[in-house]
């Protein structure tokens, strides 16, 4: 039989965007420690529907920790106290009996709360629309073993996108910056040779977009890189500011468009 | 219902090209006068929200997460199929089409497979065109692995994250083009019904999951890519918000269902753990490659694992049973998904399982740590014994993994014609929604390949005929004052509304779990006709019960899972309804679909080619009326229907 365990939890709860929130204490029993923190939040949910009150509305989806959508920062650290885990994949074995968690939503002004755990993430999207793309139309490509590729090169595109943009780089920095998320995007796209077509003209866009919608500058504190569930690296900011700077160097002679 | 699958004449290889030569094209100056709806943002409805923006079309796009990347597309580990022949295995466009064929047994539509398999290489193309950082060789050409139920290496994989990878392909894709405006992107909404104007489909009535808004929207044509109904099973590998309520509700405004009881138990899964778990969790295929699955021939030994007395580790060679390569020498480990599942289960029924439930088969890989060494298996699967170790605090280097087959796919979906296009018209559905391309059992890596296929290749140019067809002169005709949206509007209302004043006292998580057991246990892995019998009266008074004693907490004004959850379970249950009459009335066991009274002498799948070789199409009908069936025969004039056999 799994040890169970009795918890206690702070849970912020918030109505609407518009209204004030505040943390409310609950008591949760007989938590199986090989569940995982959503499902002994599923159990708190049950125990509120049965006393007919609203559970608590996170975002979630696939539970196995790679569509980004569980975004809660438990006990002050976005997805929890485990390493590169997203609060999906965190057990509770990690948790022990009689503890106290407390779980509120990301904390940043460019992710305002709709409700409860649930914040609005679309400003990331927006970062994306802006310049996060390769452009090539459906039907237009060569052969896929046209432009070898060296392994290296390969494998550094592919630690820069494993990026599951939850926003916990942002939930984690002090200045709500968005520069590892937009720098993992950029590092990804401009290290490959179909990329580097509209590298200049997308890293000036997308950083352009970053800033204008309130997300706050890098420096270099490195809680983004602690908090990532996918333990994407700070060189990714560092080759963002490269390719920034050659990009507005670049278009001071002779603007990229 | 008409089930004209509108096959092209002609030989198979050059069907697909003269279909495209025949299409009505549409201006270029005149696209931008249309409008198409696409529901959904995985592979197939993202791929194909772009392409169709692209041409130039104006799109609207929906999905119920909070963004487009996160559709369930994200989650596949493993792979994506492709006839490249680059690794000069003998791989061909005919010989994916025939492992394809042969891998659904035999009851997949021969037309649209070899399409299937015939623009797979231009998908492969298309993903390292827009960025997708594959695995790559030291010579900087593509790395490419092999996967189960084939017998050349032609899956391509991005680490053990290419679903993850080819949807963020489509997710720019799709981005560049909300960036253009050329795509309305609504996020965290969720379409509820379809509307229909003079038979055709004419747009969709949907709620904001955010604000409770419920809309209405308008298009010359709908195209649905809302995946697979995997949940009806409560548990399986499908991502929480997965759900049947978009191809349900089009298939009772009209639309054909076929093959709803060809479902997928994959094979390697972890263990359930216990009542309060919400899904299971997938390792990937891939790991069989080098892992070999076995429990102990001996049932007390295995009693013995259960308890934790022995560690399976001390298990002597001759104690263990490699079952699938005892059973399948030639395709070992690798054997097609329903037929290990099936072994596992077998294995497991005998007393021989592990795993704290008796429900588990080992899959060990201490002979590969000690041929290829440690850091060679890190290599290629680091990412997954990493997700292995999170999930269940075991380490697999050092102690074989536990694993269990879990529902993962489901084959049946919409009827669509060799257009994709439904029984309604005007309404198309793509990946994993519509039924058409992997018969009764999917291989793997062939699902991706599917919903990229769909969505970037095959909906780009049928959706375009389809308008063509109707004349620039229609375009944009039907707005949502037309008098249909006023009155399915106010059904999904009234709807929204009745679940928040039944009053009851038990959740739709609970529904939900009941419902999932009755499936599991009746419409799984093995099923019987009294079984299925039994289930369809479960269901139907399980359908009852919640209908009186539902209890809906909170209100339809904003966020309330509670309500989201409701109205998907309702739709569940009679769906599920739908499967167990469709597995009832299907007296054959062919791919995931296991009748007991239908199996050779050891327990192999025996299929009736002379009275199935036939999709199953079901009409609804009514509320309290039985579903119609309808046929659609299978002809096969380039395969030669033979007993699958991997033996």
């Amino acid at each position: 039989m799994e040890k169970t365990m009795d918890l206690t939890l702070k849970v912020w709860r918030q109505k609407s965007a518009n209204s004030m929130g505040a943390f409310e204490t609950y008591a949760v029993k007989d938590v199986s420690e090989g569940s995982s923190f959503l499902e002994m939040l599923d159990t708190l949910s049950e125990d509120l529907v049965e006393k007919g009150k609203e559970p608590v509305a996170f975002d979630h989806d696939c539970r196995e920790g790679i569509c980004g959508s569980c975004s809660m920062t438990i006990n002050g650290i976005p997805h929890g106290p485990e390493k590169a885990t997203t609060a999906c994949q965190l057990h509770m074995r990690h948790f022990h009996d009689g503890q106290t968690i407390t779980i509120e939503p990301w904390r940043a002004k460019p992710f305002p709360v709709i409700k409860d755990l649930v914040v609005d993430r679309s400003p990331l999207d927006r970062i994306i629309q802006s310049g996060g793309f390769i452009t090539s139309r459906a039907g237009s490509a060569v052969d896929a073993n046209a432009i070898p590729i060296s392994k290296a090169t390969a494998d550094y595109a592919m630690d820069a996108a494993a990026c599951i943009g939850c926003g916990a780089c942002v939930a984690a920095c002090p200045n709500a910056s968005a520069m590892l998320f937009t720098g993992a995007k950029v590092s990804h796209m401009n290290s490959l040779p179909q990329g580097k077509v509209e590298k200049d003209r997308r890293t000036l866009a997308m950083v352009t977009t970053m800033d204008g919608e309130g997300f706050g500058g890098c420096t270099n504190i490195g809680e983004c890189e602690a908090a990532c569930p996918k333990s994407i690296s700070l060189d990714m900011i560092a080759h963002l500011n490269r390719d920034y700077a050659t990009a507005q160097v670049k278009n001071f002679f002779k603007p990229v468009a | 219902m008409n089930l004209d699958s509108k096959i092209p004449e002609g030989p198979l290889s050059e069907k697909w090209s003269s279909h495209k030569f025949n299409m009505k094209l549409v201006n270029p100056a005149n696209r931008r006068k249309y409008s198409v709806i696409v529901v959904g943002s995985g592979l197939a409805g993202g791929a194909a929200a772009a392409s169709l923006a692209e041409q130039g079309y104006n799109v609207s796009c929906f999905c119920y997460q909070d963004s487009p990347r996160r559709a369930h597309s994200i989650a596949a580990q493993g792979g994506i199929n492709a006839s490249k022949n680059y690794q000069n295995d003998g791989d061909s466009v005919h010989r994916l089409f025939y492992d394809t064929v042969k891998g659904g047994d035999y009851r997949a539509r021969e037309a649209n497979v070899y399409r299937l398999a015939e623009v797979s290489s231009d998908i492969i193309d298309q993903c390292v065109a827009n960025g997708v950082p594959f695995a790559r060789e030291y010579g900087g050409l593509l790395a490419n692995r092999s996967f189960g139920g084939a017998q050349v290496s032609r899956t391509f994989y991005a680490r053990g994250q290419t679903g993850q990878q080819l949807l963020l392909g489509a997710y720019s894709a799709l981005s560049k083009q909300i960036g253009l405006g050329k795509v309305k992107m609504y996020n965290r909404h969720e379409m509820l019904d379809l509307v229909k104007v003079d038979g055709h489909a004419k747009g969709i009535i949907v709620r904001n999951m955010a604000t409770g808004e419920v809309s209405r929207h308008a298009s010359d044509a709908v195209v649905l890519a809302t995946g697979g109904y995997g949940n009806v099973f409560f548990l399986s590998t499908n991502a929480q918000g997965c759900n049947v309520t978009a191809a349900y509700r089009a298939h009772k405004r009209g639309a054909g269902m076929a093959n709803p009881c060809y479902t997928q138990i994959h094979p390697t899964c972890i263990p359930v753990h216990g009542d309060k778990q919400s899904k299971l969790t997938l390792m990937s295929e891939s790991l069989r490659n080098d892992g070999r699955i076995w429990t102990p021939k001996n049932a007390e030994v295995a009693a013995m694992i259960r308890k934790g007395e022995t560690d399976p580790n001390t298990v002597a060679e001759d104690d263990r049973d490699y079952f699938l390569e005892r059973k399948y020498p030639s395709f070992g480990n690798l054997a097609p998904r329903d037929i290990s599942s099936r072994a596992a289960k077998e294995a497991c029924d005998e007393g021989r399982g592990i795993a704290s439930t008796g429900l588990g088969v080992f899959l060990d890989f201490r002979d590969a740590i000690k041929r290829d060494g440690k850091n060679t298996i890190k290599e290629r699967y680091g990412n997954l014994f990493d997700m292995y170790q999170c999930i269940t605090g075991d380490n697999p280097y050092e102690t074989p993994m536990m694993i269990f087959p879990a529902v993962h796919y489901t084959m049946g979906g919409l009827w669509v014609d060799y257009n994709l296009e439904s029984t309604i018209p005007g309404m198309f559905v793509g990946g994993e929604a519509n039924f058409s391309d992997h018969g009764a059992n999917r291989l793997g890596a062939s699902a991706l390949m599917q919903g990229l296929s769909d969505g970037y290749f095959i909906l780009p140019y049928t959706v375009g005929n389809y308008l063509g067809e109707q004349g620039v002169a229609a375009a944009g005709k039907v707005t949502t004052e037309h008098p249909a949206f006023a009155e399915v509007e106010a059904n999904v209302k009234a709807r929204i509304d009745k679940f928040l004043t039944i009053g009851g006292t038990e959740s739709p998580r609970s529904f939900h779990k009941r419902l999932g057991h009755i499936i599991w246990e009746q419409c799984g892995m093995a099923r019987s006709k009294e079984g299925l019998e039994g289930a369809i009266k479960d269901l139907q008074a399980l359908r009852k019960e919640f209908w009186t004693n539902l209890r809906v907490v909170g209100d339809a004004d904003g966020i309330n899972p509670e309500l989201e959850r409701a109205g998907r379970v309702a739709d569940f249950i009679e769906f599920g309804e739908l499967m167990c009459r469709d597995a009832l009335m299907r007296e054959e066991s062919c791919g995931g679909h296991f009748r007991v009274e239908h199996q050779t002498e050891d327990g192999e799948a025996l299929r009736d080619d002379e009275n199935f070789a036939f999709a199953g199409v079901w009409e609804y009908k009514g509320d309290d009326v039985a579903p119609l069936l309808h046929k659609e025969s299978l002809i096969y004039e380039n395969v030669k229907l033979a007993t699958r056999s991997y033996k």
